[in-house]
């Protein structure tokens, strides 16, 4: 209740500039609610964080955003779309591309051909043209070619192109995983512990990267963490999840001060000890 | 009495093919693989028995247990030789694998005993049971079908889930890694459900033959692939759900020849089979698993 | 300028592919103009032809889709038993053979599409094991339909039963499939030069499909369900795609091969035909369309060579089989024999696969 009516005050949380809406979201998995009556606002264009405990059922959220799971409950408006009852492919078209916890390339595939398949619904070409080779087809692979090595150039990657995605180091992988989202055109951008692994340096590079990636795709990001100096860093907004609820929400310096956030993270007797 | 005559034989029949899908299922469930040569070991199983009371004059009973003992032998050094070396390799790989030793057994059996089919001696020797003034005759051997079947059930289930082998032969299919690390040996176990499932093919072998009893080198074939359609039918995987596919599968194959046409009955109970894995996509029994993304 | 290198990397593979196709019709042709082949051996030729075809038709499943097919005899047989009453309908009607022949192999191709789409449409959630056995029922019910199928021609048009060939009620007409025994007093149409030009016809379907933005989303499918959906793609259509187009060409490879025999029986395209595609399949390199191609022409003539060792011949391919799975396979075996390789070339092989991304990854992905 209480966490409701602090969305509704929430200052960056103004609903005609919002590009993602979730109202009363979540799902049971047999009686027990993974995630439970979440509201979440992210501005057009905003960066922002979801972060929480272990297992508070963050993952689960972008899940439910990009219906590898059914909500049980609430809408999803994504730029003023019902996305809540459409396939996962359908989200991905209206607009919502995302990272993955557990990296997931086409591993057998090139790094080219991973961007090329995030640009599926971007440049058309149907069966038939295909098979027969007509000039509609090699015109679309010259497109194809074309935006797939700008999007790699961003990343630095357009020199591996040819490397068969699988066979990257790690950090490269990930990146090739975000490069292959935005390949998608979306309007917000999921991350899932997009740091993960990563040394400081490479985290700050990957900082520069988020803010990039926003200013020049004009998208807005939603990312999980737990890298809170990332987080604290670049994030406009930040969303806490405990126990599939959002316990604190606003913005780097409301969550830092916010009693509720600090007992989840530390326990009850610290959270205490740092009011005194 | 008719539907009662039907409904004994289906069951008599599903008794038959649930003891070939226990054996496929177990497999399927510690060695994730589809052992093709599983309908070929029930083959080589009613040979040694044929062999032992014919050629050997020795009893029905011995008759069986040799049987059980050579194709539980037979079982594991198909496992040993063929199996074990690409455990860790790609499915269809271990399936083609399994397609060899199909063909295999199938063309060492016909070279041993011939392409022509030789008539099967029932293993059971008593009268048959008639009920009602005659209006309901029930073979021995479908009596004694069912009842074996049961026993071989609920022994079944007790070993697997009283005993420590049975134990550790669930604790292997759920990971075989964790397994190892728990001190089970998991080679070992995986050569006992070889060996298992392969002496419950063999006494399955022997009781179809008993009931059918035309044997030749093919023998084996549908009714190895039909029982493990009866496994995939019940959930493969799932110990239960073989014995209730196999059994289902029986009884709807007996009475789609009975009802509706004999020579459709085969379209009939695959078609069957589709509209059950349409609607529950791993089996009557069977759990979905769901990625973890 | 990395396009154009692996544009021409796969398109040498390509070609290379295509080339042991041509090379090796030519060479088959001269030798038949001269008659120097066996009468024996000539007569393997269209199967030779037929069982590529089925080989590279598969592949797309098997490979480049990832999904297991134990039915693809299904799909060959309906394309059979179609063509051969298209062109069994067409005598007298078309004239030169060839045309009617051509004819004959397109009907069967739309047979086999609508029997892939009529079976892959509502079992293309299903995953794995479980679509294997789809796969494996329907081949069962395509077989036992046909075994009890009865169809007939004459002035009236078509005539088909369940039942026998009697109630076709046949005026002066002509029995064409008689339940059991088939379809008998076919018209030998296939030659070795149909043969290639299906075999042409196929790969190019099967490779310029692969290579283009649907392949992509077909092996993006397979490589990874969940990411492949997470940017837009409708998995069930491109599973479908693949399914259905590897199902007609089946088709018409069936069409082919029903023709070369006076005499085709329903039985012919049973459970062990559609495992002996997958044979050719697995033991070519999954997704290796031009390995499936070499051993679906060698394992269909090895057993005809095999013959001469005499009762022994189905044994000791067994036996091959199983032994050269586990030398492929197996790990310890596959490293010493890369090991060696590396000793004997120093340079990087260029794998003889569908695509770059295949060759690093083609044989073993399909876990």
């Amino acid at each position: 209740m209480s966490s409701e009516d602090r969305d509704k005050r929430e200052p960056m949380g103004d609903v005609g500039d919002a590009v993602l809406e979730c109202q009363h979201l979540g799902i049971e998995f047999g009686g027990l609610r993974a995630v439970n009556d979440l509201n979440l606002v992210v501005g057009r264009t905003q960066i922002a964080g979801l972060i929480g405990p272990n297992g508070a059922g963050k993952t689960t959220v972008f899940n439910l955003l990009t219906k590898v799971y059914q909500p049980t409950h609430g809408t999803i408006l994504l730029d003023g779309q019902d996305t809540a009852r459409m396939s996962a492919a359908k989200v991905s078209k209206a607009g919502i591309a995302r990272t993955f916890q557990n990296i997931r390339l086409f591993s057998t595939l090139t790094v080219e051909e991973n961007v090329r398949v995030g640009l599926h619904n971007q440049v058309e070409c149907g069966m038939w043209s295909s098979i027969l080779r007509l000039p509609r087809f090699w015109a679309s692979e010259r497109e194809y070619h074309r935006r797939a090595l700008e999007l790699l150039d961003v990343f630095g990657m357009a020199d591996n192109a040819d490397d068969v995605a699988g066979s990257l180091p790690y950090g490269a992988q990930r990146r090739l995983e975000i490069a292959r989202a935005l390949a998608t055109n979306p309007k917000l951008l999921l991350l899932d512990e997009p740091a993960a692994g990563m040394n400081p340096s490479e985290t700050a590079g990957l900082m520069e990267a988020i803010a990039h990636i926003r200013d020049t795709f004009g998208v807005a990001v939603l990312l999980i963490e737990h890298d809170m100096e990332l987080v604290m860093g670049i994030c406009e907004k930040i969303t806490v999840l405990n126990f599939g609820e959002v316990i604190g929400s606003g913005t780097p310096a409301d969550i830092q001060g916010n009693p509720q956030v600090i007992e989840a993270y530390l326990g009850k007797q610290d959270a205490r000890e740092g009011g005194e | 009495m008719d539907f009662l005559t039907n409904l004994i034989n289906g069951i008599s029949l599903g008794s038959i093919y649930a003891i070939i899908a226990l054996g496929y299922t177990m497999v399927y469930g510690i060695a994730k693989m589809l052992n093709f040569a599983h309908g070929d070991v029930i083959m080589v199983g009613s040979y040694v028995c044929f062999v032992a009371m014919n050629s050997l004059g020795l009893s029905p009973l011995v008759g069986v247990l040799l049987a059980v003992a050579a194709c539980t032998c037979l079982g594991i050094v198909i496992e040993r030789l063929a199996y074990k070396p690409l455990r860790q390799t790609a499915s269809l790989a271990v399936l083609i694998t399994a397609i060899g030793v199909s063909y295999f057994l199938q063309n060492a059996a016909q070279l041993i005993w011939g392409a022509d089919p030789k008539s099967f001696t029932s293993v059971i020797p008593f009268p048959s049971v008639t009920l009602f003034d005659g209006q309901l005759v029930i073979s021995s051997v479908t009596i004694v079908t069912v009842l074996a079947s049961v026993v071989v059930m609920v022994l079944l289930a007790l070993f697997v889930s009283k005993t420590k082998l049975g134990k550790a032969m669930r604790a292997c299919s759920e990971d075989k890694g964790a397994a190892q690390l728990m001190g089970i040996n998991v080679d070992a176990t995986i050569s006992m459900v070889f060996g298992i499932g392969s002496g419950l093919a063999a006494i399955a072998g022997v009781l179809l033959c008993s009931a059918y009893p035309t044997l030749m080198p093919t023998t084996g074939a549908m009714p190895g692939i039909k029982a493990f359609t009866a496994a995939v039918f019940g959930g493969i995987g799932s110990i239960p759900g073989a014995a209730l596919g196999g059994l289902l599968l029986g009884i709807i194959e007996v009475f789609t020849k009975a009802y509706i046409s004999t020579e459709l009955a085969d379209a009939i109970v695959f078609a069957l089979l589709i509209v059950v894995l349409v609607i529950r996509p791993a089996g009557l029994l069977g759990k979905v698993s769901h990625e973890k993304v | 300028m990395g396009m154009l290198g692996n544009l021409r990397k796969t398109t040498r593979s390509h070609i290379l592919t295509y080339a042991i196709v041509v090379v090796a019709y030519v060479v088959l042709q001269c030798l038949v103009s001269t008659h120097s082949i066996s009468y024996f051996l000539g007569g393997l030729l269209v199967p030779v032809c037929v069982y590529v075809c089925l080989s590279i038709s598969l592949n797309l499943v098997v490979g480049v889709s990832g999904e297991l097919s134990l039915g693809h005899a299904g799909f060959m047989s309906v394309g059979a038993f179609s063509g051969l009453a298209a062109s069994i309908c067409l005598r007298g009607v078309v004239g030169p053979d060839p045309l009617r022949l051509a004819i004959a192999i397109v009907v069967a191709g739309v047979m086999a599409a609508i029997a892939g789409i009529v079976i892959g449409l509502p079992v293309m959630r299903l995953r794995g094991d479980y679509l294997a056995i789809v796969t494996l029922a329907f081949g069962e019910i395509i077989k036992n339909l046909l075994n009890n199928l009865y169809l007939g021609v004459d002035a009236n048009g078509l005539h088909f039963s369940m039942e026998s060939s009697r109630a076709l009620g046949l005026q002066r007409g002509i029995v064409i499939i008689d339940g059991p025994q088939g379809a008998s007093g076919v018209d030998k149409l296939s030659t070795l030069l149909a043969g290639f030009l299906l075999i042409l016809f196929t790969l190019t379907v099967v490779l310029n499909l692969v290579n283009s933005r649907t392949g992509r989303a077909i092996m993006a499918v397979r490589d990874n369900r969940i990411a492949a959906e997470s940017v837009g793609i409708n998995v069930t259509k491109y599973r479908l795609i693949a399914f259905v187009v590897s199902a007609t060409l089946a088709g018409m490879a069936g069409a082919l091969y029903a023709m070369n025999y006076s005499t085709v029986v329903p039985k012919k395209f049973d459970f062990n035909t559609s495992i002996l595609i997958l044979v050719f399949v697995v033991l070519g390199g999954i997704g290796n369309i031009r390995g499936g191609i070499v051993s679906a022409a060698l394992l269909t003539l090895l057993p005809e060579m095999l013959r001469s060792i005499g009762d022994y011949y189905m044994l000791i391919y067994a036996v091959v089989l199983i032994v050269v799975m586990i030398a492929t396979n197996n790990a310890r075996v596959r490293s010493a024999f890369d090991a060696l390789r590396d000793r004997l070339r120093r340079r990087p092989g260029d794998g003889p696969t569908l695509s770059a991304g295949a060759a690093n990854g083609g044989g073993t992905h399909e876990q």
